[in-house]
């Protein structure tokens, strides 16, 4: 069973009013997110011990194996597109207030937490992705991974938010400046009901 | 003239980049803001911006258009205005309080990693890294393509298969560079090239060895015009290379003079 590109949520014009035009979500969701899935089932294809393996395993499997960088690339930014398009939404930006709570009491604030976030996604030098993550110790902490890493991969917890910061997700709508589209994502684009749900 | 306006707001640029202390702290309205001083206070400003760090970020040798149609003028811009100037600002940043690093030529400096203080090596890699690559990366363009001829061809034949061969495996290394980076051609004191693939800002100048010429990988390079046609663009940029600049530097490796 081939893994597939899963549809967009929402339209690809349906974010261009909150800082995400059209042009990015075609390219993005039909050019980039389409080639990791197509080279991931090519992987698969050519490997029976990847076969019948669920998304989650193979990028776990994968993880640190030299032998299985491409896989890992691949599943990894598949698995992190699908949680992209999600926790992203025409009418982001609002927290709802059982997530402000437990972002108050890990974080100390609302704005400690997108500080965090921001740093985090600044930070993570070339292509890759931030997130808010809930730990294993049950608390909330932001953190980022390189290339198609994500925290399924590190075991650094359950994911509320994943942000992409490879330059393809930033690039047409605010060119070099990374920590203005950090600031329009979290505040126009995240989908906080999307994050609440995974607590 | 023209070329005065540009250096101001190349000046303009790292001045700000460095007040702000990041490589994406640069605001579309800061740039404005910090250009539009440079320009009133023109001379006072040339000076201070001297004083903002030993490493600078060189002119492009070239007019921002220069590589159309292959290189569009405003990737160009950006790239050398905004993406290189914040290298160059975030490493003069790092090296603040050390002047004793501030002395080495970058080349110098990433190739001596281990011995930077762990506080500020992760900056010098990534932003020496950076000022070094797009330094020579600047260098290698602004011409028309075409073959290289005379020694450096016959080193691409007896090293890399031929021009033709060599183009088609530096095309699929740059394409197989997953994420940010550079594919490389290295050259040693004896001029024997080979290909040489790194991410991010990484360079085989960190390894101790010498890079002829090299292709950004990031997405910053092409990605107004080519968008995710990573392909394409490596095929175009053949058409920009400037092959005496290039077998000029191969003379210089062979001679132990070759910097960035
Ligand atoms: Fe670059």
């Amino acid at each position: 069973m081939a893994f597939e590109l899963p549809a967009l949520p929402y339209s690809t014009s349906a974010l261009a009013a909150n800082g995400m035009c059209q042009e990015t979500l075609e390219l993005h969701h039909g050019k980039h997110h389409n080639a990791y899935v197509t080279a991931l089932n090519g992987f698969v294809a050519a490997n029976a011990a990847l076969q019948g393996k669920s998304l989650e395993e193979i990028v776990k499997l994968s993880h640190n194996d030299a032998g299985l960088a491409g896989v890992f690339n691949n599943a990894g930014q598949h698995w992190n597109h699908i949680v992209f398009w999600e926790n992203m939404s025409a009418h982001g930006g609002g927290i709802p207030g059982k997530l402000e709570t437990k972002i108050t009491e890990d974080f100390g604030s609302v704005q400690a937490f997108k500080d965090a976030f921001k740093t985090a996604a600044t930070t993570q030098f070339g292509s890759g992705w931030a997130w808010l993550v809930l730990g294993t110790d049950g608390k909330l902490k932001c953190t980022k991974t390189p290339n198609g890493s994500n925290p399924l991969a590190t075991g650094e917890g359950k994911v509320l938010l994943g942000c992409d910061v490879w330059e393809h997700a930033y690039y047409l709508d605010f060119r070099n400046v990374r920590p203005n589209y950090v600031d329009n994502w979290l505040n126009k684009l995240a989908n906080y009901e999307y994050a609440a749900a995974q607590l | 003239m023209l070329l005065a306006i540009q250096l101001l707001s190349v000046l303009a640029h790292s001045i700000f980049a460095t007040i702000q202390g990041g490589p994406d702290m640069l605001s579309r309205r800061a740039l404005f803001r910090a250009a539009a001083t440079t320009m009133v206070f023109a001379a006072p400003r040339l000076a201070a911006a001297q004083a903002v760090g030993p490493y600078a970020l060189p002119a492009l040798p070239y007019a921002f258009d220069a590589n159309e149609p292959h290189i569009d003028a405003m990737t160009m811009q950006i790239h050398h205005d905004r993406h290189h100037a914040a290298y160059v600002a975030n490493l003069n940043g790092a090296v603040k309080d050390y002047p004793q690093l501030a002395t080495l030529a970058p080349d110098a400096l990433i190739a001596r990693l281990a011995e930077i203080p762990e506080t500020i090596r992760s900056v010098v890699r990534n932003s020496g890294g950076g000022h070094a690559n797009h330094t020579m990366f600047w260098q290698i363009m602004g011409g028309k393509g075409g073959n290289p001829s005379g020694t450096l061809a016959a080193a691409i034949e007896r090293d890399l298969g031929g021009f033709e061969a060599f183009k088609a495996s530096f095309n699929r290394s740059g394409a197989g560079v997953f994420g940010s980076g550079w594919v490389f051609v290295t050259v040693s004191r004896e001029g024997k090239l080979a290909l040489a693939p790194r991410s991010n800002q990484d360079t085989p100048l960190m390894d101790g060895g010498r890079v002829l010429l090299g292709n950004d990988m990031w997405e910053h390079a092409y990605y107004l015009k080519y968008q995710n046609r990573r392909p394409d663009y490596l095929t175009a940029w053949w058409n920009v290379l400037d092959w005496s600049k290039i077998a000029a530097r191969y003379d210089q490796a062979m001679a132990g003079t070759l910097g960035v």
